[in-house]
């Protein structure tokens, strides 16, 4: 007998790593999933969706709300618990790290729905980092930037190459200790106060 | 001085103003004092404090009075040991409403002064005129299910002859979103901590009604919810922790440091909102909206009247609540277990030595105290009270079975 396709709701207020993670789920054959960012809403579809699995973004302040909705058993016909049981701290940890949590139906065999908890952490986990390398992309453009302008200073100021000025910078930001970005932003800074 | 070695504690906590004691704890040096290392994390939600407290992030937190009895009752999702070797103040929360259901209230009632029973009688009136002419129910927004402010509020209307479960919509709304809520009509009211009330009022998005200290005086509202196994294992830095909190709420209740409190608390990391809407709660001089400013300084109490030790008859009522909310089934089992998850003999074990007066009793009737009274105490004497239902009920715990059969009957009027 082949089990009923289990119905996943996902609640997240990032709708990029909603879709991430809907991806995945789908990748692995799930295909009845669906994705809200407004848990307020929640309230509304909840007995429509059926969810025999929830999963949730840990920044989302409304999860006090969902649970006391858990505990209105009336709305949702089945209870739910935390998807992980206490037996299991690593896999918590795991979750809590990546910024995710899990609730499902009480009675729901374990073998299930663990590849889903462990998908959604690793897809968060990758959200995390993809968010990370663009924030270090954004601030090393960031860096090229003001270096250029510093440069640009001291070619003017003391009629050197653009590599020399760069040698320069270089020298200064090793016999200081420091950055070159701090160094051309500190030089950028003080021939602004000294613009006329 | 902290040393290289000495042991780290990390605290979660809401943006609200009873982290108070925490946030001096760690700013004013008081941990340091003790040898600890007190970090401090804010979080979004009481359940993520729960669950990081159940994995070991957290060793302790600033958490709802009602909830390591709830957790230990099983009702929260989570299963995390949680014992409450301390509380941290009394009062802080007000109830709010909007300002269309202020002004009909103010039409049939007498809202001048934070009373209770005024507010009560005056929501009622609106509720059963909603009711004639076909309106639909008010809706209320508390933070948690398992809050002093859900139990506040629904003592409150329950003694005011509202059933909150038939006449209005409790709804659940997490404490910054309550303001805007409230401003854009998805909620008629609130009940909420500091200093969520106070932002509302100030600007103009409603107004306040009643109060936690008028509800029911010098009651708990948080606690320091520890994880137990740590409490178990580091009995030392527990105690170490208790002592800095007590003499942190020590220096919170001084008048003269409430400027430099709120300033402090107003930073991004903490509540990250003005100082102006933190001070209300800490002065006791409230601006309540419409035009009218109160000076109440029982509104939030974090030392005076032992408002930091955890009474077992505080714990005893919430069970009560629980019951009377239909969250769990009257067990008397449950109800001494509820008592023994609040743990006065680990606070007086702390503090004992130092120059705080410590109730010698680990029960009290609530609302036996017309009057500040001194009680007997482990030192000398403690002085108490006034506390008490605005209603005039008293909740004696010896009595616990007759008071839930009583309170199973319904609302009162």
């Amino acid at each position: 007998m082949v089990a009923k396709p289990l119905s996943i709701l996902v609640i997240d207020e990032n709708g990029a790593r909603a879709s991430i993670i809907e991806a995945g789920l789908r990748g692995d054959g799930h295909d009845v999933v669906t994705i809200l960012s407004d848990v307020t809403r929640v309230a509304r579809q909840i007995t429509e969706i059926d969810p025999d699995v929830i999963v949730i973004d840990l920044g989302n302040p409304n999860r006090d709300m969902l649970e006391n909705m858990f505990q209105l058993t009336r709305a949702i016909k089945r209870p739910i618990a935390m998807f992980v049981d206490s037996s299991d701290k690593a896999a918590i940890e795991a979750a809590i790290d990546a910024g995710v949590s899990a609730y499902i139906v009480d009675g729901l065999r374990k073998e299930r729905v663990r590849p889903i908890l462990d998908m959604a952490i690793s897809r968060f986990n990758a959200f995390s980092r993809m968010e990370r390398e663009l924030e270090e992309a954004r601030s090393a453009l960031q860096d090229r930037k003001i270096i250029d302008r510093a440069k640009a200073i001291l070619m003017k100021s003391k009629g050197l190459s653009e590599d020399a000025a760069y040698q320069l910078l270089r020298k200064t930001a090793m016999n200081q200790n420091r950055k070159i970005s701090d160094i051309a932003q500190s030089l950028v800074t003080a021939s602004q106060l000294l613009e006329p | 001085m902290t040393h290289k070695d000495s042991p780290t504690v990390i605290a979660g906590f809401l943006p609200l103003v009873d982290a108070a004691l925490l946030i001096a704890t760690r700013e004013k040096g008081f941990a340091e004092t003790e040898g600890l290392e007190l970090k401090l994390v804010r979080e979004t939600s009481w359940a993520n404090i729960r669950d990081r407290m159940a994995v070991g992030h957290f060793q302790c937190a600033h958490i709802l009075a009602p909830m390591p009895i709830a957790a230990m009752l099983g009702l929260s999702p989570m299963p995390v040991d949680i014992i409450a070797p301390m509380a941290l103040g009394l009062g802080g929360n007000a109830i709010t409403v909007s300002n269309a259901l202020y002004d009909a209230m103010n039409a049939v009632g007498e809202l001048t002064e934070l009373e209770a029973r005024q507010a009560g009688l005056a929501i009622g009136r609106v509720i059963e005129a909603r009711r004639r002419n076909g309106h639909g129910k008010l809706v209320l927004a508390v933070v948690h299910s398992h809050s002093a402010h859900n139990y506040d509020l629904r003592y409150w209307l329950y003694a005011s002859g509202i059933d909150p479960d038939r006449d209005v919509e409790i709804v659940i709304v997490p404490p910054p979103f309550m303001p805007d809520a409230l401003a854009n009509g998805r909620i008629d009211g609130f009940c909420v901590g500091e200093p969520w009330n106070s932002v509302a009022a100030q600007a103009a998005q409603g107004a306040i009604i009643t109060s936690k200290s008028s509800i029911w005086r010098s009651s708990p509202e948080k606690v320091l919810g520890v994880e137990a196994s740590f409490a178990q294992t580091r009995p030392d830095v527990l105690d170490a922790l208790i002592r800095s909190v007590c003499k942190a709420a020590a220096w919170c209740a001084d008048a003269a440091n409430c400027s430099e409190l709120a300033d402090i608390m107003s930073r991004p990391d903490y509540l990250d909102v003005a100082g102006e809407v933190i001070l209300p709660a800490l002065t006791g001089t409230v601006v309540l909206g419409r035009n009218r400013t109160i000076s109440d300084p029982d509104f939030f109490m974090p030392f005076a009247r032992a408002a930091t030790f955890p009474w077992k008859s505080h714990a005893a009522w919430f069970y009560s609540q629980m019951v009377r909310a239909h969250q769990t089934v009257w067990n008397p089992d449950d109800a001494m277990n509820a008592a023994h998850v609040y743990r006065p003999d680990i606070y007086r074990r702390a503090l004992a030595g130092l120059d705080i007066f410590l109730p010698s009793a680990d029960w009290k009737v609530e609302g036996a105290l017309s009057q500040t009274r001194q009680v007997s105490a482990v030192d000398g004497s403690l002085q108490l009270g006034p506390d008490g239902f605005f209603d005039g009920r008293i909740f004696d715990p010896e009595m616990l079975e007759a008071y839930v059969k009583e309170q199973a009957a319904g609302p009162s009027s």
